[in-house]
């Protein structure tokens, strides 16, 4: 996945879909006081300049989808893996709930299930049945909303064709006003994103970690020391 | 059942020697009574707030992102902790022929089997969903999952129960001979349960000959096994990415301090043990001097690896290590971090270097600071490094126990005090073959050779 911070606007509508997508309990103001929300997808802002001529970057972050995760190889229970595919999933039914993954994140994009949360009636008539609802004492984290996927591959396979690529779209990206968020197989040399994926200002979170995230950020033109760190790219747009 | 010749005697003894050593399981007072009620109560309230904390969510407890991990898991390492008394000081004791050590050596490894099922039982305490724990063993099953061996937690599953395990026997192998000594001198269900244990023991010096061999060998692999499980629990941090817990020194670090809260924890219990049971003849003052001296020794080295830790964390200036440092030293857990100081150093380095405070009382006052700075050490090794702002993120929580955590941790210590108790009851807390007994004739050199004669 690819997005794209000279565009983002950090409107939060990714955040809406995805929570709706993905059966992402709602917690409440009182655990949201106390760091208890769940949220797979949020957005980080931060500000820049004096007090009027200040500046803000959002950047919507979620689970990097690392293909060195450090979450992986501590789960005693195999309960998070990196999948043929490449996304680093978690299995609920088998998670025990040592929380170590969670720990292990540098990204700290995994949420624990600390209650059997409810949903206020109506909320629960909505709720997207290809998701499972989590119970208490489980892991969850982003999943580039797999169950898009799936679904994709197997009208795919059952018409006998390869998986095209404006198939999937996880929800974050299908809702983006903006567009700023992309995303393909990178596996396929002609995709979008295999072509965007050579951007000269495209950065990784915490890449000195060398946890090889499959999300990557297009810096922003106006981005404090985008010009000295990069001179030429300022060009190729 | 009563064996007749003195060769086939368990342990050849001068007669009435051992009665003392076995008042204790003999005689029970009210005040055991009392204390035993008390107990049960304290640790049915912590059994009923873990089953409430199952049926309601982890979201009971303080924890919340991204500190996932607090007070059990500090009570945990805690533990393991205390259960290096029994097997590194009476282990190393026997090993190395220290013969002071015979009334030691049996209180020290009750407390390593105890601490350690006790310590064993906070990982599941500490789970999302503990009823599951078990999916953490390699068992063979229809799904054809096995657990992940790349896990550090993982390697704690097998470290505690090959370490539960050889402690187990490394406390049972030393009993024997009094075991088969109980058998003989009791009736009833005593009887038929000593009979059990003694595994038909009579003390021929072929049995004798292979006790002391098996309890040779297991001394040696005894002190292999502690010192890896602690290097594990340490690992289950310093294989972790988290900064602060990302630290090479944890392995030698944390054994030192399982080491120095085991000797702590072993001198506080034979204090009591002396009081309540009168074993002031056998518990001398110069067996307390001499676990003193060790205290001291471990109270240095515990002072010069947190010197250690804390001075190159400072000099390296990593920018993601420095918020967990700075919240310790000046921060938001700086009264618990200069409290742990001075309850493992200030404290108790003068009291047990200067010889005119190292008596009885002093000792157990700087056991006892000592006991509550190294519990307090383990809380600040885990929680500000989870709960400080790591890399880039500003994503700090601060972590407040809820009554739960504090009454499941308050019970472990009551369960502590009760197995101690029942176990006294039970069987001899002092070694009476060791300490009173003769062996029927030398076999060789090490354990078997005659005790030290020091009591009366």
């Amino acid at each position: 996945m690819l997005i794209d911070l000279n565009v983002c606007t950090g409107c939060s509508a990714c955040v809406v879909a995805c929570r709706a997508e993905n059966n992402i309990p709602i917690t409440g103001a009182h655990e949201a006081a106390r760091n208890g929300t769940i949220q797979w997808l949020h957005i980080d802002r931060a500000w820049s300049g004096g007090q009027d001529d200040f500046s803000v970057e959002s950047r919507p972050i979620t689970c990097q989808q690392c293909d060195a995760a450090p979450c992986e190889p501590v789960c005693p229970v195999l309960a998070t893996y990196t999948n043929s595919e490449g996304l680093c999933v978690q299995v609920y039914n088998r998670c025990v709930g040592t929380r170590y993954c969670a720990l292990n994140c540098p990204y700290d994009q995994r949420f624990f299930n600390w209650f059997d949360y409810q949903w206020p009636t109506p909320m629960e008539v909505q709720l997207n049945p290809d998701v499972s609802r989590r119970t208490r004492g489980v892991m969850e984290k982003c999943s580039f909303c797999s169950q898009r996927v799936l679904a994709a591959e197997r009208a795919a396979r059952s018409e006998g064709r390869p998986l095209r690529e404006d198939e999937v779209q996880p929800a974050c990206v299908q809702t983006c006003p903006a567009q700023a968020l992309l995303f393909g197989d990178l596996a396929d040399p002609d995709s979008r994103i295999a072509r965007a994926w050579r951007h000269p200002r495209l950065e990784t979170l915490l890449e000195e970690l060398g946890t090889l995230p499959r999300v990557r950020y297009v810096r922003r033109q106006d981005a404090p020391g985008a010009e000295a760190l990069q001179p030429g790219a300022e060009d190729d747009e | 059942m009563n064996a007749t010749s003195p060769a086939a005697a368990p342990i050849s003894i001068a007669p009435g020697r051992e009665a003392p050593l076995l008042r204790p399981m003999l005689v029970t007072g009210r005040a055991y009574k009392h204390m035993v009620i008390l107990l049960t109560g304290v640790i049915s309230w912590g059994a009923f707030c873990f089953i409430y904390q199952g049926f309601i969510g982890l979201g009971l407890t303080g924890l919340r992102r991204p500190v996932f991990w607090a007070f059990f898991i500090t009570d945990f390492v805690f533990w393991i902790g205390i259960s290096h008394a029994g097997t590194l000081i009476s282990a190393i004791l026997r090993l190395s022929s220290a013969s002071w050590r015979y009334p030691v050596t049996r209180a020290a490894e009750a407390i390593t089997v105890f601490a350690l099922g006790i310590g064993g039982v906070f990982p599941i305490v500490h789970l999302g969903r503990p009823w599951l724990f078990f999916w953490l063993a390699p068992y063979p099953n229809a799904r054809m999952i096995w657990p992940n061996f790349r896990s550090p937690l993982e390697w704690d599953f097998f470290a505690i129960s090959t370490y539960l395990t050889g402690s187990a026997l490394y406390l049972f192998l030393p009993m024997l001979p009094d075991l088969a000594l109980a058998r003989d001198r009791s009736q009833g269900w005593r009887h038929r349960l000593y009979r059990f244990l003694a595994m038909s023991w009579q003390g021929t010096q072929q049995q004798w000959h292979r006790l002391e061999l098996a309890i040779q060998l297991m001394a040696a692999v005894v002190i292999a096994i502690a010192v890896s499980v602690h290097t594990i629990v340490s690992w289950d941090f310093s294989m972790a990415i988290v900064p602060s817990w990302h630290s090479t020194i944890f392995g030698p670090y944390f054994v030192a301090g399982a080491i120095f809260s085991g000797i702590a924890a072993l001198i506080l219990i034979m204090a009591i043990l002396r009081r309540v049971y009168h074993l002031e003849d056998y518990l001398q003052p110069k067996h307390f001097n001499n676990l003193a001296k060790l205290l001291l020794t471990m109270t240095l080295l515990w002072g010069y690896f947190v010197f250690a830790e804390s001075i190159t964390t400072w000099y390296g200036n990593l920018p993601a290590e420095m918020p967990a440092f700075w919240s310790k030293i000046s921060g938001h857990y700086a009264p618990l971090f200069w409290a742990m100081v001075l309850c493992n150093f200030v404290i108790p380095f003068p009291i047990l270097a200067i010889k005119r405070l190292r008596t009885i009382t002093g000792m157990v006052i700087a056991s006892i600071t000592i006991l509550i700075g190294m519990w307090l050490e383990r809380f600040l090794i885990v929680v500000p490094g989870a709960a400080t702002q790591r890399f880039a993120f500003d994503n700090w929580y601060g972590y407040f126990p809820h009554w739960t955590e504090i009454s499941i941790s308050l019970a472990t210590l009551a369960a502590m005090a009760l197995l101690y108790m029942v176990f006294s009851k039970l069987f001899p807390i002092i070694s009476i073959w060791d300490v009173v007994g003769q062996a029927p004739a030398p076999t060789g050199e090490g354990i078997a050779e005659p005790g030290p004669g020091g009591a009366p």
